[in-house]
This record gives C-alpha cells, structure tokens and sequence, in this order.
C-alpha cells in the first residue's frame, strides 16, 4: 500500500502566508493575462511568429549520431561528471573559435562557459545591479532581459534607436541627464547586430562612439551578439568587443543561433575583475555549465564543419527573410512601417497609433496567427502598436499565409478607426501624442439621447 | 464515487486560469473518492467522453466555448450531466450586454452603457452618436468587449480622442462593444453557491489595488498587486443589500448551482451598481469564490462536493420528468 503524502493544493490563505515571505523583488515579477494569452500562440494551429526559435530541423542526424557516438567511445565518464565552473578547456577553444571567426582574438582564462546566452544576463545584472541602479537598454530592447533587469529591481533608461542602432547622442544626452540627477548608470546593455527585437545593426561610427563614450565615462557595456554570424548581406562590422579591447566591453555569445539552444550554451568574456564575480556568481546559481553539453560542442567541432551548418542556416533564413519583407509589402496598409534587418530573426513592426498590438493578439489568434506584442520589449509604458515578428521559425509557405492573416485583420482595425473618426484612412502616422493634442474631427450632427428607464422599456 | 471528467482548458483567452481551476478540482475530486478523467477541450472532446464514459462532467472552463453555452449544448447533446449553469444562463451571462439589459428590466442597479456592434459603425453610422454618448456618460468611459471575463481588452477613455482606438481595441474580442459609465469606488465581488435552501450569497470580497494608478484594470489579476479582503470591511447594511443584489442577478439570469457577481459601491453616492456575472468564476488559489467559500466555512473540497451533488440532482430532475 502507498500513502498518497502529496500536499493538498494550497488554499487562498496558505497564499497569503507564503505571500508574507516572498521577497519585495518578486512584487515586480508579473503574471499578467497578457502572458496567459501568450500561451495559445504555441497550439498547432497557429502559425507563429511569436518565440524566437531558430530552425533546428535542418541539423543533420548522421552529425547527431556522430557527436553522441564519438562522446560514447572517449568520455562517458567525464561527460556524466561536474567540470570546472568556468568551463571545460576544450569548449573554450572551441569558443575562441568562433570568436576568430568575428575577428576577435581572446585568451582563454578571459571566458567563462555559461548556461546559454541567458545566463549571462542574469549573472552580469546580478554582479552589479543593486536595487534601483540605472541599466541603459535600446528601445525596444530583448524581452527575455526584462524579467531578469526587473527581478533585480534595476531602474532601466531606455535609448531610442533608427536604422543605424541606438541613437548614441541620445545616450550622451541621457548620460549627461543621469550625471546631473546623481545617478550613475553601472552598465549599457545593447546587441549591436541584428537588434531582437528591432532587426537593426549599429553603423561601425556609432559602435566607434559608445566605445569611445565607455572609455571616458569609465562605464561597462555588456555586448550581446547570438546573431553577429547570421548576416545575409552586406559586411560585417566590428564587434565592440574588437574596438575596445576587452577594457570596458563584456561579450556575451551562445551557440544557440549557429548549433542549437537545446543546448543551453553561451558564455562570457570580461574583464578580469568582473569575470572573477561573475564566476562566483556562477557557482552560487548552478556550480557549472553541463559537462555532456560543453563535450556535444567539442565533438561537433571535431566531427563537422560547424560553419558549413552556419551557411545552410543563412541561406534558409535569407529566403525566409525575403518572403517575409515580400509578404509584408503585399499585405500590411500603408501606414504601418517595418525594419529590413540584414541578418538575425526578427522584423520589428509599428503599426498606426490607434491600434494597440496586445488587443490584435487576441484578434490574430481567432485567424490563427500570432507575434510578439511591442509592450513586452520596454521597462516603460512604450511600444503598444508595435509588433515582433521572427522569420526563422517558419516555412515560406507559413510565412506568406501567417502575414497575409495579420495584413487583413490590421487592415480591418484600420478601416474600422477610419469609420469612427471620419478620416477614411489617416495618411500620415503620428506617435503617441498627447490627448489634448488630437481632437477627433466632430460630427455634424449630434443625437439627442433620452434616458433609459428602469424597468421595462 | 463517480466518474468525473473535468473540462479545462480549452482555446479560450483564459486557458491558463481555466487549466489552474481544473487541476485544483481534480485534487479535490481526487481527495473525495471521485475517479477523475481529466479533459483539455479540444476538437477530440466527444470522442473522449463516448471512449472513456464519464458518468457526469464538471465543467472548469472560463470564457468562450466553456462559459458561453456552448460545452453545455454538447454535453446535453451527449446525454451527460455537468456541473454549473446551463446553455441560457450561460449565454445570458457571458454577453454583458444581453445582461445589462436584463438588469435594466428587472430594476437591478447598473452603470449607464450604450452598446454597439462593429456592424453599426460600419454600415448604420453610428459614429455619429458617440458625441452625445461622451457627454451622457461623461469621462472617464470604460471602453469593453461584451464578452472576456479578463482584463484583456478593457480601456478607459480620459477623453473624446481615446474612444475610436479603444473601440478598435475592444472589436478585437467581440463584434460587439459597450460604453460604460465609470463607476469610481470600491470593487466587491459576491459569490453565490447553492446550498439545501436554494442559493446562498457568501461574504464579500474586495479587491484592493496596492498600486495609485486606479484605472490599472491588470493590477487586478496579478498576484501582488491587488489585495484581496474578505469578508469586506463595508458596513453590514451594505453587505446586506450587495449580497440580495447578488441573489436577484442570480436568480434574473437563471444560474445554477454557483457563480460570481461583480458589483462597484461609489464612493460619492454609496450607491451598489452591479457590473456583471460570472457563470463559472475561476476556481485557483487566488479566485475570489473559494476565498469567499472559505469565509463562510464552506472548504473548498465541500464546495466541489456540492456543486457536484447539485448537477446530479438536475439531472435526475430532469429524468423524473
């Protein structure tokens, strides 16, 4: 006989006494109903653009097979044990790899093997954010680093960008701003190549810059850059990392883009000192990173040529890219305005004004179609007609019907304001502006209405 | 002992709170010496109930499909007993509209609305009205979908300039809207659960929001930021008259076996105004009827038990007939 010795679910007041000991970090943790809605997008019959999946169907199963066989044959025993918390030598050379191939050369006592890109972010907040100091973040910046900033109760500045990146006079503005406030921003977080969620690349002057800004205001800047190697056109630029030498600049890179995120592999590279933290850090949230991961990537880069794998997945996704940009023009009305990102996985979508991308969600799911609302990317109150559409994740066939559905229900939504306002189809699109400032245009006519009386009619 | 199957889930907005009742049911369905056949809706549900022959089933479903008549019309198809409100109360109280409306008649106190559908802006021209509408209901305007039992959708206009994107955005639930004269003040909830006397009002629960930003309807369903008190701390008349208001909705409506009544008391006037009803209020650690249930000593294992007991006895009602 078993004893069933499961908890009874917890009543509402067993809530309120954990609720007592929760700490005040976890208020600012949110579950909101619009995360609840985020759940439908992954049923079968909805075509998403909503994670930030990479395809990860196209990796050959004769590699697969090879990495497990050869991980069988030389280290079982070493892949079933713990490994050293900042990485095991041989992935590190591996990561020096793929770094060269971005024209960065590191020693490898400067890297640290994290548990994917993720990692990285939590771990560098968590080395230097204590509540309320300032984080400078693109606007819109990665929505998997918002809970993590805000868990740290970090006060987060956002800085716009345009197609050439974050606008880096307006980070000088808000430097200055921050200076005369007495609050110092303890570190810049960008991701200069292919933004996600923006799609758009930093010019090489702005990279220049924010360096050189680093360097005279003594400021860190966490470099992130999954995507720096899926570049579909044009040159690459160098990283941050390159221009500045390792004395300001913290590298986070993964292998989730160019191998797998099943993976759960990334890593850092940063200056000593801050390195010697972020390790400790380490050790606190997971000892190390999994040893039989670190030894799948070494044996891959035995096995296979891991670049050879990084062009099938450019080429995919450049397609799925034009089919994308393709089907966006075909589809979405005229006010609406989109980035052409040159590599990554992501289109960044601003739709008129009036429409607010949370409640098109819900719209787009009756059609079976779903992205990432624009709200999720800001710590502020921004981003609610814009869009995150991911392109790497779908077929082109997807591709075209999924922005077709989204074309027609914007243009509903639009056609619809047009009837409420009396301007058939607004021409120009105007931000956000100020109540007072727009004035609907005011009918003729106005019906007199008689009260409605209780009780019958 | 039975043979319950409990429905969750579903592909509603509220999938998410549906699959937490369901899962707490089933504990409790477990606890009581029920078998219990967990079922997320989908198009396989009638297959699953002819396969795995369910004696009755309790309906955990929140918002369209599950709340909205639509499970039950099946269920009464299939022969099989369920738990909660059928197809007409669930179709009166999932259209805030159509309820209104009926408060309206039956002189229950609710704020002014004017409603439209999609239809009426697109071919009647009822743009024009909205300037009359603004001046009768004065600002701010609760902006909502006739349907949604979340905050999803809902907006509040400060002024003209907000209405037509807040239309646009409650036209993303529903084909149908209403206007709503705000009612500012205090947020109580009213549970209702049938008992051998025939429905029974519970202890109020207020919802308190610990943000300033009053107008933010999200802080209500997230853990933390909205305190729940119960019972209210409201004068007794107050309770008394908020709890016979629950029972008139419930009984106008027609609901069954249990359901929540959302009502505002103004702050100026003290006057209760009910905002609408709930056929299948969310049953989580956090919903506002087990909390209530638990006020009045009713746990929630008792509170399964009875709902349970009470779609028996409509069924066998419905037999002896």
């Amino acid at each position: 006989m078993t004893i069933d010795d499961r908890p009874p679910r917890s009543t509402s007041r067993d809530l309120e006494r954990y609720a007592g000991l929760f700490a005040s970090r976890t208020r600012v943790m949110k579950s909101s109903a619009m995360r609840d809605m985020m759940s439908i997008t992954t049923r079968p019959e909805v075509i998403s653009f909503a994670g930030g999946l990479p395809d990860t169907s196209t990796f050959p199963r004769e590699t697969f097979a090879a990495i497990t066989e050869h991980i069988a044959e030389e280290s079982v025993a070493r892949a079933l044990q713990y490994g050293p918390t900042e990485g095991l030598p041989g992935t590190i050379e591996c990561i020096r790899e793929v770094m060269a191939a971005e024209d960065m050369r590191v020693d490898p006592e400067d890297i640290c093997v994290t548990t994917g890109g993720q990692q990285v972010i939590d771990l560098v907040t968590k080395t230097l954010i204590d509540p309320g100091d300032v984080i400078v973040a693109e606007a819109p910046t990665y929505p998997g680093a918002v809970p993590t900033f805000a868990s740290y109760e970090a006060d987060v500045v956002h800085i716009e960008m345009d197609n050439d990146g974050m606008r880096v006079d307006l980070l000088e503005e808000t430097l200055d701003r921050l200076d005369r406030e007495g609050r110092r921003p303890k570190f810049i977080y960008t991701i200069p190549n292919f933004q996600n969620p923006g799609g758009v690349t930093m010019s090489l002057d702005r990279r220049r810059r924010l360096v050189e800004i680093a360097h005279q205001r003594e400021l860190l800047v966490l470099e992130d850059n999954p995507y720096g190697l899926l570049r579909y056109e044009g040159t690459p630029q160098p990283t941050l990392r390159s221009l500045d030498g390792g004395v300001y600049v913290m590298y986070l890179g993964t292998f989730s883009k160019i191998l797998s995120p099943g993976i759960r592999l990334g890593w850092v590279v940063a200056p000593p000192p801050v390195l010697e933290k972020i390790n400790l850090g380490k050790q606190g949230a997971d000892l190390c990173t999994s040893t039989l991961s670190q030894l799948m990537v070494e044996a891959y880069f035995q096995e296979a040529r891991w670049r050879d794998y990084v062009e099938t997945l450019s080429e995919l996704y450049r397609a799925r890219r034009d089919t994308m940009l393709d089907a966006l023009a075909e589809h979405l009305p005229a006010q609406a305005e989109w980035t052409r990102p040159s590599g990554g996985l992501f289109i960044w979508a601003t739709l008129p004004d009036y429409i607010d991308t949370t409640d098109l969600l819900a719209r787009a799911l009756r059609e079976n179609v779903a992205f990432v609302p624009g709200a999720g990317a800001y710590l502020d109150d921004r981003g609610h007609s814009e869009m995150r559409l991911n392109f790497s994740a779908s077929t082109e066939d997807e591709i075209r019907e999924g922005v077709r559905r989204i074309g027609k229900v914007v243009e509903e939504q639009v056609a619809l304001y047009g009837t409420l306002t009396g301007e058939e189809r607004p021409k120009v699109r105007v931000r956000r502006a100020p109540v007072e400032a727009a004035e609907p245009p005011q009918p003729a006519r106005v019906v007199p209405l008689p009260r409605r009386a209780q009780g019958g009619r | 002992m039975s043979r319950v199957a409990v429905l969750k889930g579903g592909s509603s907005l509220e999938r998410q709170v549906s699959l937490r009742s369901g899962a707490r049911v089933e504990d409790a369905l477990g606890r009581l010496g029920h078998e219990c056949l967990p079922i997320d809706v989908g198009d396989d549900l009638i297959d699953r109930l002819r396969d795995e022959q369910p004696e009755i089933a309790f309906v955990a479903l929140h918002g369209r499909d599950g709340e909205d008549g639509t499970v039950q019309e099946l269920l009464e198809i299939v022969g099989l007993p369920y738990t909660g409100s059928g197809i007409l109360a669930c179709m009166r109280s999932i259209d805030k509209v159509l309820a209104k409306h009926l408060f309206v008649e039956a002189n229950i106190p609710t704020p002014e609305f004017f409603a439209f559908t999609e239809a009426a802006f697109k071919t009647l021209g009822a743009a024009d009205t909205l300037p009359a509408i603004e001046e009768r209901l004065d600002f701010p305007i609760v902006v909502k979908p006739a349907t949604g039992g979340s905050a999803l959708g809902i907006k509040f206009a400060q002024a003209a300039s907000d209405i037509p994107a807040a239309l646009v955005a409650g036209f993303s639930y529903d084909s149908r809207v209403l206007l709503e004269r705000h009612v500012r003040g205090r947020d109580l909830a009213v549970s209702i659960v049938e008992g051998a006397d025939g429905p029974e009002a519970l202890p109020i629960v207020e919802a308190v929001p610990r943000d300033e930003n009053f107008y933010d309807f999200e802080a209500r369903y997230e853990i933390g930021r909205t305190e729940f008190v119960c019972p209210a701390e409201v004068p007794e008349p107050v309770t008394r008259r908020a709890q016979q208001l629950a029972l008139d909705v419930y009984r106008v409506l027609g609901l069954y076996g249990f359901a929540r009544v959302d009502l505002m008391l103004e702050e100026d006037s003290e006057c209760l105004y009910v905002l609408e009803a709930n056929a299948i209020p969310g049953l989580t650690e956090t919903s506002l009827l087990p909390q209530a249930g638990e006020a009045a000593g009713i746990g929630f294992d008792e509170l399964v038990e009875r709902i349970l007991e009470l779609a028996w006895a409509r069924a066998q009602g419905e037999l002896a007939l």
